[in-house]
């Protein structure tokens, strides 16, 4: 356990916590980082996903590509991306917008298809436009699931992006990898303890947003029990 | 090409010990984790919490957790030990929920039907409830085996060798032909125990179409059908 009191040590020095190496500057970078992956991810891959639930087509193909991009392996992902582009934030952040368009583009369309079909004719047969189905029923109905699939995304940002310091991108994972290179045990310790939180706290955040969405769904009652 | 000509040895150990870091996971996850889906399945109360507690283990990222680990169970840095229980502990939470909703998917009365025709608990159990959980805890099984496949190579980070040191190899030399080489093949290890589980299944399962995805019913968690890499990555 003394490795443990070390990493603390290490966290409670105060010249950890200033400057450019310091944890406030890497945490907002961290967060930065995924803030900026999971807004473009979600940019490109809710709409199409909702494209998928509203109409229904190319429903395999979604799953196709979703499951072909899960079974590769981030570490390579990045790696590629770096010896194709070169070293860089942009080439991190392409390879992070990539890996996180499955959970999005599943969350919009399978919560599209969790709305229940009758809802969507009974909006149809009131005369809505497909256009109204989609913003006024379908999409607030879904939500919690198209919020689950947010977080899944940001969850997997968190820990990819940590990965990502290997190819030079700063943030938390900086601490692990520095420290290795001059086998600074304590500190991979501490960067560690502060992505597990990060991710702790952001999954926490999320699962409220979840149970707002899902509180603030019009009270359609379903005929069934 | 040549370059695989010419390292095909190096290539094919790695893709062994690739294979064999993450198939040791996939089994002890399967195994840890169905008695307490099941358990899970018929506590409501205790139940819920295992059900949490499991995805919040789901939720600490990959490298972090590789990095804690020999300092809780004081083993060597470079210890490959330290791979395979994260990886089992991502296992475990995965499956623990697909178990879970696999033995509360089977239907109430048959459960009683069996009882009536007189199955013990113990043959219920084994004869009744785990074959018609079945096709949900091989769907369990198939995501668990492709995300456990995919995050074997952040291992290289630390120092595990795998197919990962092929990407920080060709980083470090700049030879996009190594990473592209070393990505295909984790991919068809990927798809090879996906193959591997779905004859599985339909040898065990001949009744199903076996590996059908199913649905997760707890809306807040589809951790299983999202292929959450929360812990992933």
């Amino acid at each position: 356990m003394s490795v443990v009191s070390q990493a603390v040590d290490w966290l409670s020095e105060s010249s950890h916590w200033s400057g450019d190496d310091g944890v406030p500057h890497r945490l907002v970078e961290h967060l930065g980082y995924t803030a900026e992956t999971v807004v473009i991810a979600s940019a490109i891959a809710i709409p199409i996903g909702l494209l998928i639930g509203h109409t229904g087509r190319m429903r395999s193909l979604a799953v196709g590509v979703s499951g072909a991009l899960r079974s590769l392996p981030t570490l390579g992902l990045l790696t590629f991306v770096v010896t194709l582009i070169g070293i860089g934030l942009t080439p991190a952040i392409v390879a992070l917008v990539v890996l996180s368009i499955p959970p999005l583009l599943a969350g919009a369309y399978s919560g599209l298809e969790s709305v229940d079909r009758q809802t969507i004719d009974a909006a149809r047969a009131i005369g809505m436009t497909e256009w109204q189905i989609l913003t006024k029923v379908e999409v607030p109905l879904a939500l919690p699931l198209i919020v689950g699939g947010i977080r899944s995304a940001t969850l997997q940002v968190v820990a990819t992006a940590t990965v990502a310091a290997y190819i030079g991108l700063g943030g938390l994972g900086r601490y692990i990898i520095d420290g290795q290179a001059v086998q600074d045990y304590p500190q991979m310790l501490a960067g560690s303890f502060l992505v597990v939180a990060l991710a702790l706290v952001l999954d926490g955040i999320f699962a409220g947003l979840q149970k707002l969405a899902l509180g603030s769904r019009p009270s359609l009652t379903p005929s069934r029990a | 090409m040549t370059w695989l000509f010419d390292n095909f040895h190096y290539v094919w150990s790695l893709t062994l010990r690739h294979m064999w870091l993450s198939a040791v996971p996939v089994v002890v996850g399967f195994v840890v984790a169905l008695p307490i889906g099941w358990y899970a399945s018929r506590h409501k109360w205790l139940g819920g919490g295992l059900l949490s507690l499991s995805s919040i283990l789901y939720t600490i990222p990959s490298l972090p957790l590789f990095v804690i680990l020999p300092g809780l169970l004081g083993t060597g840095f470079l210890s490959a030990v330290n791979v395979i229980v994260a990886l089992s502990i991502y296992a475990v939470a995965i499956m623990v929920r697909s178990s879970s909703d696999a033995f509360g998917s089977v239907s109430p009365a048959v459960l009683d039907a069996a009882s009536a025709a007189g199955f013990s608990p113990a043959q219920r159990a084994f004869r009744v409830e785990l074959p018609l959980a079945g096709p949900v805890l091989l769907a369990g099984l198939r995501v668990v085996s492709v995300s456990t496949v995919s995050l074997v190579s952040v291992a290289t980070i630390i120092g595990v060798s795998n197919l990962g040191s092929l990407f920080t190899d060709g980083l470090r030399r700049s030879f996009n032909t190594e990473v592209v080489i070393g990505v295909v093949a984790t991919v068809i290890i990927a798809l090879f125990f996906d193959l591997v589980l779905v004859i599985a299944g339909k040898l065990l399962l001949p009744w199903t179409s076996a590996g059908r995805p199913q649905r997760i019913r707890n809306p807040l968690t589809p951790m299983a059908e999202f292929g959450l890499r929360g812990g992933g990555a």
